[in-house]
């Protein structure tokens, strides 16, 4: 047992100086990744430790920080209503908008796919205009007007669906689907234009393979040949879709107003805001950011590894 | 052998030919099992009009070996849509041309607005279109913003700056790392660019608060750099640099080496003029990010904060400063939409390869 011990100390030990050999005759390849790796740590990786550090104490910026185990935490699910608020707001809005927007923007994509160039280019950039418009949204707040002059509210009462001006953005009751339509509104982001891409770039004479093999119809054809091809460009798609709508706060806080009604447009995210950047009670922060994080990314390996049995 | 025939035939068959062809190629669609048989017929006539001694038909004529094989092969391809009917296509591309126009309605919306003089923004009923279209909006942004504290040319210069400095450094950044994470194999590289895959995962929300902390350490709270230099290394930009370079021939890299080379040179040289449509997707994303980048959390002084701040601000300003917000929105979006429109083909041909592998 010692003696196998041994050997596998040797073997790791012999690994460790051929890697160290290695970086050192690479040397250039680290001075090149050095900008990039140095900045990354600093705000990306670094901040994460910080976050899981800093949840677990009381810090408010001018005292030191002041370990308080899980208090963070448990005040966080037992005590704070609002936060519990947040997780339902935010988590209804990942199940609806995630898949819509995700499947929406394969399907755009899909259609798209074959009209011709010129046609193409211009749908392009019509669907995928909204993503980019950066604070375009807002234009939502005049559609959706609380009295009798906004856009829906005339609109409905004239075709007689309602008989009173409703106060979209006000009323709890429909605060969080005005948000959801127009998040989706903007969800064919990044993943869309991968999904244009990744289209065009599957070989054409795949398809008549198939049809040779027995294919019978589009969707057969969409199942066993396009969805197979396009895996890696699934992956970024729910990449892209999960990151974005556990993200969701700036739609809410610019349509619902910061703080919103009886907090019914409340996210995770505008929770944070909340204590981080006007209470600047950081470690409470800290340990909704860390929360946040661990959603994301178990939701995005779950996605991954459902995604992986795609067109098998 | 078929050329020589068309050859003979050429002179008198010019224009019943150009007719035959049309005709049989109703004939194609309609029966697929004689696919074969009118496949030769088709072949020797589009020769034969190939001969034709107009300019567009002999540049055609060169390719006469690509075109019959297109043609071998265009049956098959016809072939490969098996239900689709013509309804069906109708009732999708209505149905594209509805959510199209859904799509679009707020932006064109917007920028009507910025162009309605104030009396027509509250008509009743209010109309789509500007009747009498004027750019008083856009001059009343720095006629009347001038006489406040802080100038709309002020805000409108530190979006612009915050966004260039960003994205060329980001640029800069990103693709000498993602050079030596695609082009060479050293200790950490695999790692160091998983663990980019796993920022791209979670949102810049998520790491607010610790930066922050981290800024105000640093000393760089209320400073432009507090957007700047985060934006450097986004992980996105990275990740779609590296994956398209990793098409990029190996040989290139290799012969430039043995032409004696320093990696300097390569990178430079060699591998940066070699992935422009990565630069252009890099910049789209990075300006994204950063020109709507409000940065209130960061940033206090109010000679240093960005336009969408501004916006909020106007847009607070009442009924008054409508046409005004109307009018900052379309500054904000359209750099953006103008940057992907001139960039379309060369980003899309970067995502090709934007693929995530496990």
């Amino acid at each position: 047992m010692s003696q196998l011990l041994k050997d596998y100390i040797k073997v790791k030990k012999h690994n460790f100086r051929i890697g160290v050999k290695k970086a050192r005759l690479s040397k250039s390849c680290y001075l090149f990744l050095a900008p990039y790796a140095i900045i990354f740590t600093m705000f990306y990786i670094l901040p994460v430790v910080i976050s899981i550090v800093f949840g677990f104490t009381y810090y408010n910026i001018l005292e030191a920080p002041r370990f308080v185990g899980l208090q963070n935490y448990i005040s966080l699910f037992l005590e704070d209503d609002i936060f519990l608020i947040s997780i339902k707001n935010t988590f209804m809005i990942a199940i609806i908008t995630g898949p819509l927007g995700y499947i929406g923007s394969f399907l755009f994509a899909w259609l798209i796919n074959e009209l011709p160039r010129w046609v193409r280019s211009v749908a392009v950039v019509v669907f995928y205009a909204p993503s980019i418009a950066g604070n375009c949204y807002v234009i939502f707040s005049v559609f959706f007007r609380g009295d009798a002059y906004g856009y829906v509210n005339a609109f409905l009462m004239n075709i007689g669906i309602i008989d009173t001006p409703q106060l979209w953005l006000i009323d709890p009751r429909y605060m969080l689907p005005v948000c959801m339509g127009v998040i989706l509104w903007m969800s064919l982001g990044a993943g869309f234009l991968s999904f244009v891409a990744g289209l065009q770039g599957i070989d054409k004479a795949q398809y008549e393979a198939g049809y040779v093999d027995g294919i019978k119809n589009r969707w057969q054809e969409l199942w066993f040949i396009t969805l197979p091809n396009m895996k890696p460009m699934l992956m970024f798609g729910a990449v892209m879709s999960i990151t974005q709508a556990f993200g969701v706060c700036e739609v809410t806080m610019a349509l619902c107003g910061y703080p919103s009604t009886d907090y019914a447009a409340r996210t995770i995210v505008t929770h944070l805001f909340d204590y981080g950047f006007s209470r600047f009670e950081m470690g409470y922060a800290c340990s909704i950011a860390t929360i946040l994080f661990l959603m994301m990314i178990l939701c995005n390996k779950a996605i991954q590894s459902l995604l992986s049995r795609v067109g098998t | 052998m078929s050329d020589m025939k068309n050859n003979n035939m050429a002179e008198n068959q010019n224009i019943s030919a150009e007719v035959q062809e049309a005709e049989t190629e109703v004939v194609e669609t309609e029966t697929a099992p004689k696919a074969s048989l009118i496949d030769e017929e088709t072949d020797v006539l589009k020769a034969t009009v190939v001969k034709e001694p107009s300019v567009k038909k002999t540049k055609k004529s060169k390719k006469g070996k690509d075109d019959e094989e297109q043609v071998y092969h265009k049956p098959l391809i016809k072939r490969r849509k098996p239900n689709r009917s013509i309804a069906g296509d109708l009732f999708l591309y209505l149905f594209l041309v509805l959510v199209a126009i859904v799509m679009f309605f707020p932006i064109i919306y917007a920028v009507e607005a910025a162009l309605k003089p104030l009396d027509e923004l509250y008509k009743f009923p209010p109309r789509i279109f500007a009747q009498n279209p004027t750019f008083d909006n856009f001059s009343d942004l720095f006629v009347t913003m001038s006489k406040s504290w802080v100038s709309f040319s002020r805000y409108l210069f530190n979006t612009v700056f915050i966004t260039g400095v960003g994205t060329a450094g980001h640029l800069i950044a990103a693709s000498m790392a993602a050079f030596v994470l695609a082009k060479y194999e050293f200790p950490g590289g695999k790692t160091f660019f998983k663990i980019v895959t796993v920022a791209m995962m979670f949102t810049g929300y998520v790491t607010g608060i610790p930066n922050y902390i981290i800024m105000s350490k640093l000393h760089m709270i209320d400073t432009y750099w507090a957007i700047i230099i985060p934006a450097f290394a986004l992980p996105m930009g990275l990740f779609l640099m590296k994956q398209f370079m990793e098409g990029l021939p190996t040989s290139l890299i290799e012969a430039a080496k043995i032409d004696g080379a320093t990696e300097w040179c390569v990178f430079s040289k060699i591998v940066m003029p070699n992935v422009k449509p990565a630069w252009l997707t890099l910049i789209i994303f990075s300006v994204q990010a950063l020109w709507n980048n409000p940065a209130s959390t960061v940033i206090y002084s109010e000679e240093m904060k960005t336009l969408p701040f501004a916006m909020r601000q106007i847009q607070a300003g009442g009924i008054a400063r409508t046409g005004e917000a109307a009018a900052v929105l379309v500054v904000l979006m359209i750099v953006p939409i103008a940057i992907f429109i001139f960039s379309e083909s060369q980003i899309l041909e970067t995502m090709a390869s934007s693929g995530l592998k496990d």
